[in-house]
This record gives C-alpha cells, structure tokens and sequence, in this order.
C-alpha cells in the first residue's frame, strides 16, 4: 500500500468543453502555501485566448437560448458536482492557500453560491423587466438580454470562491465568457473546469485558462468579438489597460477588485445585471 | 381578377391613426385656402334623410343647392342632392338642366334588410324617377358572418340594375368596426361594380371618421394602380366644419393625388358642412368672421 | 402585387392642382439675445477664455447669435460650481422638495413650449411640427417623469439604499438639442446629482434658453451649469477630475475617445452613439403602415437619428410594391422652411454635415447604386438634402455599414426571416430595430434576434420617457428613461 506511487494529474486549459494543452506549450509552476512546487499549469498563449473567445462565441447563442429553467437546473448540477467533490476541493485549497477551516467554508460558501445564482435564471429577468406605460397606443416592455461574450480575469482572493462568484452570475444570465484564473490559484480553476465539464455545461460556455495575466488581459480586453469585461484582479495598470482597450469596440467593463467574495452579500442579481442589456420592444395596441 | 376576400389584407389601427394625424397637421392657408374651400363646396351631396322629410323640405334642399348664398356668381353649387326614393321626382324637375346631380339611397336604407328583389325593386323605381345616383347599402349581417360571395353577389345586382345610374355603395363602417374590415368591405364593394364606396348611412354612430375614409382610399388607390380604373370616394355623417372637409382633402391628395380633387371622384355626405363652407369663404374674401344668420338653411 | 401590375400601373399625380401655401410660424415673438454668455452658478458669465462662437440658422445661413466658448478654466469654475452646489443645498435638500424644482421646470416649459420650439427650430433645421409636436412635449414629459421619482428611488430597487455620484458631466448633440438636455439633465437632478452639461456646437440656443428658465425657477445655484462650446470644452469636461459621472450622447467615434480618456480613473459613463438600423419588412406585412413607419424611420428629423431606421431590409415578394409605394409617398414630403407648419423635412444641421452625406450619395454614383430623390424644389439658400433611397446596395457598401446621419435609406431585399436577422446583425451597430409583420410570433422571434436596445415592431420611432433607450455594441453603454435610466445616476449600498 504505502508503496504505490500516486498518480499526478496534468492541468490543463479548458477551451469549447475540451481540455487540451496550450498550443504554446509553454508551463509555469505553482507553489503551495509552503512555498513547495504544487503544479505545472499551461501558460496559455495568445492563441489560446483567441480559440477560447471563439468556443465563448459559438456557444453562446444556444446557451442564451436555453430556457431560464434549464440554464438553473445546470447550475445546480454545478453545486451538486461541487458537492460531491467537496474533499477534494479543501484538500486542494488547504494545500495551495487557507486552512483546513477556512478551506470548509470557502468550498461551502462556492457551493451555496451557485445555488444561489442556479436559483436566480428564472427570476431576475422578472425583477428587472418593465412594462412602460408610454402615452401612446403603444404596448412597450423592457427585459434583460445578456451582453454576449465576457471576458473574466479572476481575483487572487478567494481562490475557489472568487472563481465561482464571477462565473455563476455571467453565466446565469447567457452569457459565455473566457476566463484568466488566477496566476497563484490556476490549479484550483483547473479543478473547477471538472466540475464544470462534468455538469452538463455545453462546451464552450465556460472556458478556462490558466496563465499569466500580462500575457493574456491586453488581447482579452482588445479582441472584437468579446463584449464585455469583468475584472477582480487587484492591479491598477491592468484596469487602465482594459478601460483603454476596451473603447476598440465599446466593451462594457466592471471591476469588482476589493470584493470580499466570502462574505454573504457578495452575491445579488446585480452581478447578473452587470452583463445584460436591457431589450425594449413597443408594439401598437389596435384591432 | 377578383381577389380571395377571406383573405385578409393586413390593416395597422394606430399606423392608420398615425398617419391620419399628420394630415390634420398641415395648415392651410391664403389662396391655398380659399381654393380648397370652394372645391369642398361642390363636392358636397346636400343631404336630408328623414322619416318627415315632406316635399316642402326637399323643395328647400333643393334651392339651397341651386342657390347656395344669393346669387353670388363667385359661389359654387353643390354636386348633389341625395333624397329618398319617393323624393326623387321632386328634385330631379327643380334640379333640372342645373348640372346638380339627384343622388338616392335605395335598398332598404338605411338597414339594407329587404329581400334582394325589393332592394332591386327600389332602384329601379329611383331610377326611372330621376336619380342618376344610387346609394345602396351592403349586407352588413353577410359580411360580419363572412359570407362574402353574398355580399358580393347583392352588389353586382343592384349595380345591373342601376343601368347608367352611378352606384355608391356604403360600407355602414361604423358596424364593421376594424380596419381591416373596412378594407375588406371596400374591395369586395369595388370588384363588384361600385363607381363610388361610401363610409356610412349617417343612422349609426361612428359615421365617418379621417381614418376609415384613408383605409377606404388605400383600397381605391390599389385598385387603380392594379387597373388603372379610378373609384370614387363619400365619407358621409359627421363631416360639419370647413376646416375638417379640408383635412379631408389633404388626405385625399396626399393619397390619391390630383385627379380625385374633383366632385366625379371625391363627395361629402353632409347637411351642415355646406353653410360652415359657404361662411368660411366669406371670410377669406372679406377677412371678417361670420355669423349663420347671414346664411340660408337648406 | 405582381411585378407586370407594377410595370403596366398608372401615375398619380401629387404636385398638381392644389399647392400648400407657406404657413410659416412667426419668429417674431421669441427673443434671441445677440450674445450668451456661460450659465455658472446660477448666473450667465463672460467666458474666461473670452473666445465666442457663433450659431447658425441651417436654413438661410444667418447667424442667430454668438455663444460663449467655455475653456478649461470655464469648466473648472462650472465643476467647481457643481460640486458646492452638490455638497451645500442640493444633498441636503429633502427629495420630494428636488422633485418638485423638476415639476416647477416641466410646468415653465408648458408655458413657453412654442418659444421653444421655434428657437430649436431656427437653431437647429427640424421642422416646426416636428419640435412642436414632438421635441418639447418630450422635453416636458421628461421632466415630469423624473420630477416623481426623486422621491421613490428606493422603490426602484428594493433592498439597497440608492445615492447619487456627485456631478454629472454631460455632453449632447445637435440632432434633438433640447430633448437631449432633458434626457440627461432630469434624471440626474432626480438622482441627486448636479449638472454640468455641454450643448452640441450648432445648437446651443434652447439649452441657453432652459438655462434662463431654471435661473427663474429658482434652482439653486450651481446645480445645473450650462457651458458652450465645441469638442475641445467637451475633453475639458471628459479629463476634469472633479467629475463623477459623465453621460455622452454621440457618434461612436467620440463615445470610443470618452471611454479611452477615462481609463484609471474611477468616473462612471454611459453612452449613447451610433446605429445602423435595420427595418425589416416581412411580406405580411400592413404596406401602407410600414410605409410610414419606413418613411417616419428615416426622413424623421432630416434623418439625424441614431436610431434611425437607415436600412430597409424588404422580402423579396413584397420589394416592388413596398418601393413603389415608398417612392410614391416619398412625393408629398414637403422639404424647406423648417418654420413653416408644413414642412416635413427641414434644413441638414450644417455644412459639414451636409458635405458628408454629399459625400456618401456622390460614392454611391460613382459606384452601381441607384439613387432616387424625391422631386420636390428646394430653397436657395440653407443646407437641403431630399429624401433619398439607395438601391442595389449589398451588406459590403459604405453605405449599408456607416451611419450617414441624414435622409438617405439603403434598401436591400432578403428571403427568409433567419436572412433578414442575420443581415440585420451583421453591424457593430445595435441601437435599434423595427420588424413589420401581421403575425405576432414572428414579431416574437425576430424582435429577440435582432441585437439591438430598442425594438419598434409595426412602428418606428417611438420615444417615451417611461420606455427605456439605449444600445447594444458599438451602439452604447447603458439605458436612459424609464426605471433602468435610473441607476446610471446613483450607485447602490446595502
């Protein structure tokens, strides 16, 4: 028994629902919380950014036009995988960053997080619709749409829970996204793609990529096809970066550095609302 | 060929209303003016239909029409008068030779509830009395119940029995109620034979409206531009002030164009209009406001 | 109708027998001063920079009036103005009280609603009946909309206590120059923000105006300051530091430099810019309505709309009898005197502007379009463009792709709804859309398809300003009216 040699896994990008190594095949190594080599994580390329915007993209019209009620039952699947893999999780997170008892609570909170947002997809597009009354003989609504493709760049905080509090709300309201995982915490996003791979998650809803942010947020934020940009990464210059390149294509940008995402309020329908577009139709009202 | 009438020809209520509210803007002025009241003026059918109307009251129409304000030449007559049946032969001898028309509504009006051949009946006897225009009314009851053919059918019978008598059929759009009614009725009335289509019997309440006479002219206009035959136009009831009537016009050149700005193509069913006209042009020409007590009642 | 009915059918005939005549609304009655200065604190000021502008009549080329142009020291005094108002009268002020200075401004407009719209006119080229009709009972609406919610935003978002950012910089156009102050000016007053706010270079007259009004209301002073000027007095605002907020409606092409400029900093935007609408015409559809609605998408305000419906998407079997028909009613828009209650299609705003529509017709003949204009007379003097159809355009033309901002409208034909949206989507634009159909899935499923903020379906160019406006893309940033423009003026706690 004592023996058997362990069976290491290899990290890997996780692009239009596949996992595959970068195309680069460039490396760059994590360390524990003691400073012990923990992984060797792709470093993903330019390249590789660009063929997970375009797995967001392909995807993405079907994944907003799943039902409300279906896009909800996958993000409980998600807190279900998460669930079931619970141990796994704290054993990874107490290695790579907390203790064991904040690693319980960081792994519950992700998992009741996503229940959280499974429970909003078929809410919120009530919250935030409206019914105008125009003074015209005209029947006019509003109701949220989401914006497309999302850029995520994940905070060094919260290496799980930060992760699964970004993604969720995009995600549950239609959106795809790519997203750069956090540079120390990339072989937590690794585990998560699993998760997420293995929750009926159509590919290329969620792709994730592991790397160096100075590699990857300045041809995130300036690539055309991605619509908007979520950062929580704590870095002045990159933020500036992303506000200029977003103006290339009028990219809608949020920043959400400074978020205690283990907190309980770090979690509203207004994350979801920071990435839908308000859709609104007039009718005439007549025989 | 004649079109399928189940077949609904898609009609958008508030575009309509839209529409007809623009022309209700424009403003019309000067010489402008004076012209589009003297044109309205001889498109009017002076009308009286009432259960009391004896011959004395038809008599008085009927001078009205020849003389609507004196003897001023500048003053233009009337295109019709329009009387029930038993009236006819009383207008036709005093209208005689005056070039004023004696329009009729036969067919059971205003109801139209007779049996075909007393409505046929009817016509005939309008007819050989003197009109050389007939008002009939559809089949109201048929059309709401979309037995269209039917409705089709009375139409092309009475217009035979018309012989060289003008047919204006009315549409009574106040029970048809939707547009797209209206527009179906409008077709059915125009591939049966009608010369004129005509809003209303001036009985029920709505009668003419702006709208429902442009839904009524967008069916004319595409069957001219189908076969380049021209239909004319009656708004009738409810029409009672120039500046109305002049709405009424721009619409109708705005739509149709210059061609149906004549008395042949284009009539007010009206009793009061005439006098709010006549009043209006007198106060372009003398710049002074009016009062009815200068003007004659028909 | 069939092609041979086209070919055979008959003329009617539109400019014969009875001619409109010139019904102008008369200037006399309203007053416009030879010289204004900036609205700082309250109170007009000679501009630091001691530089004017003048303003134009785009319809006889007068000058109506020189206009201060605020330099960078006009816009710190403006902010600084904005800010002490913000901190002293107007935070501390109760809510219902803001309201009511909002209700008191809708009300003073009412009153003076025609000496505005004849000044917006003058200044500005639209028709009469257009800013009487349209632009200033939308500017009061406005108002009033706004006026009642500055006491009833916790109600709009339930759970969070709503603030305002502090001052609002605002920079406007010169298509609906009024209406634009009001799209921005109410609902940032009702949120609690303070104004400083830059009307577009040729039309600064009826935002000077409103600024003689709010002085007369009462406002306190340095709550909304109204500076003129030209781009540069815009980039002073965009890089004033001591700004909170900036709300910019544009082109795209300044909306994209705005985004850029505010990079690092903390200030919130919302942006409203460019479009390239499709209006899509399904062979089902109400013809003589969709028309108008295609007539009213695009020759509305000489077709200086964003959300124009600039190209006409038209399926195949009903393309020659939907053109015909749009040629024919095409001939009774009276084109000139932007005062005469007549006119349908007033002056081009500018020179420059109209030099670029110019530019895009002059394209199209060198190229195979086939250009139709109207044959109505034009004036002598001013800036005029008839209304134009481009046909034999294909999603690879200039044309189809840039927003020419004038009254000139693209037509192309499609065969199947999932054509129609994908030509419709095939832009960076997404501002608006219409859809002309008798059936309502349809309306259902192509409204969903087409990205764009504001769909009109059976209808174009509808504004209220409980309904919420705004675009997707390249078209913008953000919602303005209705309960969503809300939160682009406020942030949120718990």
């Amino acid at each position: 028994m004592s023996n058997r040699v362990n069976v290491l896994k290899t990290c890997k990008l996780y692009i239009g629902g596949k996992f595959s190594r970068s195309e680069s095949e460039h490396y760059f190594q994590v360390l524990d919380k003691k400073q012990k080599p923990l992984a060797n994580l792709c470093r993903a390329s330019r390249k590789d950014l660009r063929n997970a915007i375009q797995a967001a993209r392909k995807a993405q019209a079907d994944w907003a036009g799943r039902t409300a009620y279906n896009r909800g039952q996958i993000l409980y699947r998600m807190a279900e995988m998460l669930e079931g893999r619970r141990d796994q999780f704290i054993t990874e997170l107490e290695r790579a960053a907390v203790s064991r008892r904040n690693a319980e609570n960081e792994v519950d909170l992700a998992i009741d997080r996503l229940v959280h947002y499974a429970g909003w997809t078929d809410k919120y597009p009530a919250l935030f619709s409206s019914v105008n009354p125009v003074a015209s003989a005209h029947f006019n609504f509003s109701i949220p749409e989401p914006t497309g493709v999302v850029g995520v760049i994940a905070p060094d905080n919260g290496a799980l829970i930060g992760l699964v509090s970004l993604i969720a709300p995009v995600i549950a309201g239609g959106n795809t996204c790519v997203v750069i995982s956090s540079e120390k915490h990339g072989s937590i996003a690794c585990t998560l793609a699993e998760i997420i791979h293995s929750s009926d998650v159509p590919g290329g809803v969620v792709n994730m990529l592991t790397g160096f942010r100075a590699d990857l947020v300045p041809h995130l934020s300036a690539h055309m096809d991605v619509n908007a940009v979520l950062s929580a990464a704590d870095d002045t210059d990159q933020k500036k970066i992303i506000q200029e390149n977003a103006h290339l294509n009028v990219k809608r940008v949020h920043f959400y550095d400074g978020t205690d995402w283990l907190k309980e309020q770090s979690q509203s329908p207004y994350y979801i609302m920071d990435f839908q577009e308000i859709k609104t139709t007039w009718h005439p009202v007549g025989t | 060929m004649i079109p399928d009438f189940k077949q609904t020809v898609p009609v958008d209520q508030i575009g309509v209303d839209e529409r007809v509210a623009r022309f209700r803007t424009r403003s019309i002025k000067k010489e402008s003016k004076l012209f589009a009241l003297k044109l309205a003026l001889q498109m009017v059918d002076l009308t009286t239909l009432e259960g009391m109307d004896s011959p004395g009251k038809v008599r008085q129409l009927c001078y009205k029409a020849l003389y609507p304000h004196g003897t001023d030449p500048d003053i233009p007559r009337v295109a019709a008068i329009c009387v029930y049946p038993n009236r006819v032969r009383l207008a036709a001898e005093i209208l005689k030779g005056s070039g004023i028309h004696v329009a009729s509504v036969a067919t059971s009006f205003p109801s139209g509830m007779g049996t075909l051949e007393s409505r046929i009946e009817e016509v005939k006897y309008a007819v050989d009395e003197g009109a050389d225009e007939i008002d009939m009314v559809i089949s109201r009851w048929a059309f709401l119940k979309g037995e269209y053919g039917f409705v089709f059918d009375e139409i092309a019978a009475i217009k035979e029995a018309c012989g060289p008598a003008h047919l204006k059929v009315i549409l009574e759009t106040g029970e048809l109620e939707t547009y797209e009614n209206i527009r179906k009725a409008s077709d059915i009335a125009i591939y049966a034979g009608a010369d004129f289509i005509k809003t209303s019997t001036g009985k029920i309440s709505p009668a003419a409206t702006m709208p429902v006479t442009l839904v009524m002219l967008y069916a004319i206009r595409d069957y001219f531009l189908k076969t380049g035959t021209r239909i004319g136009m009656k708004p009738a009831g409810g029409i009672r002030d120039s500046k109305t009537a002049l709405h009424y016009l721009v619409m109708v050149k705005e739509t149709l164009g210059a061609d149906w700005l004549n008395p042949d193509l284009f009539r007010f069913g009206a009793s009061s209009l005439a006098n709010d006209l006549l009043m209006q042009i007198l106060k372009q020409k003398t710049g002074h406001y009016q009062s009815p007590d200068y003007f004659s009642i028909g | 109708m069939s092609e041979k009915e086209i070919t055979t059918r008959q003329n009617l005939h539109f400019d014969e027998l009875w001619a409109y005549d010139p019904a102008p609304e008369s200037p006399d009655y309203v007053k416009i001063e030879e010289k204004y200065d900036l609205f700082i604190d309250g109170r007009f000021q000679e501009p630091e920079s001691g530089r004017y502008l003048r303003t134009v009549n785009p319809s006889n080329e007068t000058v109506l009036a020189q206009v201060a142009e605020a330099g960078k020291k006009d816009v710190d005094k403006a902010v600084t103005a904005a800010r002490k108002a913000y901190d002293g009268a107007w935070s501390k002020m109760a809510a219902k009280e803001r309201g009511k200075y909002l209700f008191r401004i809708a009300r003073l407009l009412q009153e003076r609603a025609r000496e505005f719209a004849i000044i917006e006119s003058m200044d500005c080229g639209k028709p009469i009946r257009e800013s009487r009709d349209i632009d200033i009972p939308q500017v009061i609406a406005h108002f009033f909309y706004h006026a009642g919610w500055a006491d009833k935003l916790e109600y709009a978002f339930p759970g969070y206590r709503p603030r305002p950012l502090g001052v609002a910089g605002q920079i406007i156009p010169w298509n609906f120059p009024l209406l634009m102050a009001a799209w921005k000016i109410a609902p940032a007053l009702a949120a609690g923000n303070t104004v400083v706010i830059k009307p577009a270079e040729t039309t600064p007259l009826t935002a000077l105006k409103l600024a003689e009004l709010i002085r007369d209301a009462g406002l306190p002073p340095g709550v909304v300051n109204i500076v003129t000027g030209a781009g540069q007095t815009g980039i002073e605002i965009v890089n004033h530091p001591g700004i909170d907020k900036l709300a910019f409606t544009g082109s795209t092409e300044v909306g994209k430099l705005i985004q850029k400029a505010v990079a690092g900093t903390d200030k919130k935007y919302t942006l409203e810019l460019g479009g390239k609408a499709a209006n899509i015409v399904f062979d089902d559809a109400p013809v003589e309505q969709a028309v108008e609605g295609i007539v009213n998408g695009i020759f509305f305000n000489q077709g200086h709309v964003c959300c124009a419906g600039s190209r006409l998407l038209v399926q195949e079997g009903v393309a020659d009898e939907l053109v015909y028909k749009l040629k024919m009613r095409m001939e009774s828009l009276i084109v000139g005197d932007p005062l005469d209650k007549n006119t349908d299609i007033g002056a081009i705003n500018s020179k420059d502007q109209l030099d670029r529509i110019l530019g895009f017709l002059a394209e199209g003949v060198e190229g195979d379009q086939k250009i139709y204009q109207s044959k109505c007379d034009l004036p002598e003097k001013g800036y005029w463009c008839r209304p134009t159809l481009v046909e034999n355009v294909s999603q690879s033309h200039r044309i189809v792709q840039e927003e020419v901002f004038g009254p000139v409208l693209s037509i192309q034909t499609f065969r199947t709804p999932a054509e129609a949206v994908t030509l419709a989507n095939n832009s960076p634009y997404g501002l608006s859309g219409g859809v002309w159909t008798d059936k309502g899935s349809k309306i259902f499923k192509i409204g969903k398809g087409i990205r764009a903020g504001v769909i009109w379906a059976n209808t174009f160019n509808k504004f209220d300003p409980t309904s919420p406006f705004g675009g997707y893309k390249e078209s913008g940033i953000g919602r303005e009216g209705g309960i969503h423009g809300l939160l682009p003026y406020l942030e949120l706690s718990q």
